[in-house]
């Protein structure tokens, strides 16, 4: 309890004391895990989408690879990454391992299955419902992908909390292929892991905590933004993308 | 196409039925659908079987039965939305269809833009479809609400708002799933007047092509308002098939009698 307490106020203490050495960590945490999420919300998002609405051979074999994949421990995924990207492996030449770019990967290739199977359940229950209706105006299977994707936007922005969250809580990829170097590469979870081994348990603790308060004002924001523009939707016109104009 | 029916107490409710009974289509037409023994399985449930039918361009056919008779599957089949397990189905692939459902799904965008997608999605272009699916809109009394979110309506309005989609495409041929069923009487009167004068129009083929009109009900008053021959469904097979004055007046099988007597009770 005593450890807790003590960890709270560290926790406010270096949250109001504005220590450049934590937002910088702050920062590259929530880059490394923004772009990793956009990255693969763009391919996740029509990629399960497609999946949700397309019948084909071995549908239900890449689904269940799919939902396999949202169990594969990071440091898999970081393993796999670093193996790639190290200099005997097919994509050292890059001369990307313990860069900001090797974790942004890393962390793409981990959210990306949730993005996929998730988008994939949406845009499935939701073309059961009434795809049949897309279909009668003469929408094939993907105009039907895109507009039922579209038409839960919303739900969708769970979808991206649901990838951030497992994004930037995550350590074993990041620490594997970005190597925890102070001030280059260390994001939070790889600074509480080094606090921790060095048994600076209420400073690790305390790191976690702002690592939480930061995830929670972005739920909070996210959370309004779906608010707002529902209310705006309820009252007025929700415009169709502009790729139709 | 015909003036806007009584949506806004405009026209007298029996002409606007009246002039949707009234289409006929010249005699040397081919059949818009001629099916052939057509049956439809759904793993173990066979939903329809050995269905032989051919509906002439113009006739405003009802298809009637309980509740899992059948009459949804034969109205996908047609859609082109069901394929048949066996027979045949034959259809002009020119012939430009529309379907309505009972709950009729909307986008979460404007009504506006919900009829302008159909036209989007059929090649029209996207400003000039916006400006088309206005005039569905005005031909339906919604244009009030247009830019307001098609999912905001009333089920009614959602009803006339698909009406408005189909219309906006000019269909040859329309397919109705029950359209009325989930509606309060009010909304059921204009959806149906609406129906009635989208059938008296004419399609995508032009003057001299009356629309088709396939419909499902369990609203016999509505059958006798607007059908020129009615289609009995039972076990996903058709029992009776006679023009709408023959099945209310004259000798119908037992099932269909005990039928008709239940809903007009």
């Amino acid at each position: 309890m005593s450890t807790l307490s003590e960890s709270a106020i560290t926790a406010l203490h270096l949250a109001v004391s504005a220590d450049p050495v934590l937002w910088s960590i702050v920062g590259r945490s929530l880059s490394v895990s923004g772009t990793a999420c956009l990255l693969a919300c763009g391919a996740g998002v029509v990629l399960g989408a497609w999946l949700g609405v397309a019948r084909f051979a071995g549908r239900g074999a890449v689904l269940a690879w799919l939902n396999t994949m949202l169990a594969v421990p990071s440091v898999v995924v970081g393993l796999v990454v670093y193996l790639l990207l190290s200099r005997s492996g097919p994509l050292g030449a890059l001369g990307w391992l313990f860069t900001f770019k090797a974790m942004v990967i890393a962390q793409t290739l981990l959210v990306l299955p949730v993005v996929t199977a998730l988008t994939c359940q949406l845009v499935a229950d939701a073309e059961r419902g009434h795809g049949e209706q897309l279909q009668s105006i003469g929408a094939g299977p993907v105009m039907r992908s895109l507009l039922l994707a579209w038409d839960e936007r919303y739900a969708l922005l769970t979808v991206l909390i649901a990838s951030f969250g497992r994004a930037i809580s995550e350590v074993g990829a990041v620490m594997i292929v970005g190597g925890n170097i102070d001030g280059f590469t260390r994001v939070m979870t790889t600074a509480i892991a080094l606090e921790t081994s060095k048994g600076d348990l209420p400073l690790a603790l305390a790191l976690g905590l702002v690592l939480l308060a930061v995830v929670l004002a972005l739920n909070v924001l996210i959370a309004a933004l779906r608010r707002w523009r529902e209310g705006v939707d309820g009252t007025s016109q929700g415009a169709l993308p502009r790729v139709l104009a | 196409m015909s003036a806007v029916p009584a949506v806004n107490g405009a026209a007298p409710w029996p002409d606007a039925v009246n002039a949707a009974r009234a289409s006929v289509a010249p005699p040397d037409l081919p059949p818009v659908f001629s099916l052939h023994g057509v049956g439809v399985r759904y793993g173990l449930v066979q939903a329809l079987h050995g269905v032989n039918l051919t509906v002439a361009p113009g006739e405003r056919v009802a298809l009637i039965g309980a509740n899992g008779c059948g009459k949804s599957t034969l109205l996908r089949v047609l859609h082109g939305l069901a394929k048949p397990s066996s027979g045949r189905l034959s259809h002009d692939p020119g012939v430009r269809q529309a379907m309505l459902f009972q709950r009729p799904h909307m986008l979460r965008t404007s009504a506006q833009h919900n009829v302008a997608l159909g036209l989007w999605l059929h090649g029209v272009r996207w400003r000039e479809a916006r400006a088309q699916s206005l005039r569905a809109l005005q031909r339906v009394g919604l244009e009030d609400i247009a830019m307001q979110n098609a999912r905001t309506l009333s089920g009614g309005q959602q009803q006339r708002v698909a009406l408005a989609r189909a219309w906006a495409l000019r269909p040859d041929v329309l397919l109705l799933d029950e359209p009325t069923a989930s509606l309060d009487p009010h909304a059921k009167r204009e959806v149906e007047l609406l129906m009635a004068d989208l059938a008296a129009s004419h399609g995508h083929a032009g003057p001299g092509h009356p629309v088709t009109m396939v419909f499902s009900s369990h609203n016999l008053g509505q059958v006798k308002r607007l059908a020129s021959r009615v289609i009995y469904l039972e076990h996903g097979a058709v029992l009776a098939d006679l023009p709408v004055h023959d099945f209310f007046n004259g000798p119908l099988p037992d099932a269909a009698r005990l039928f008709v007597k239940g809903e007009m009770a």
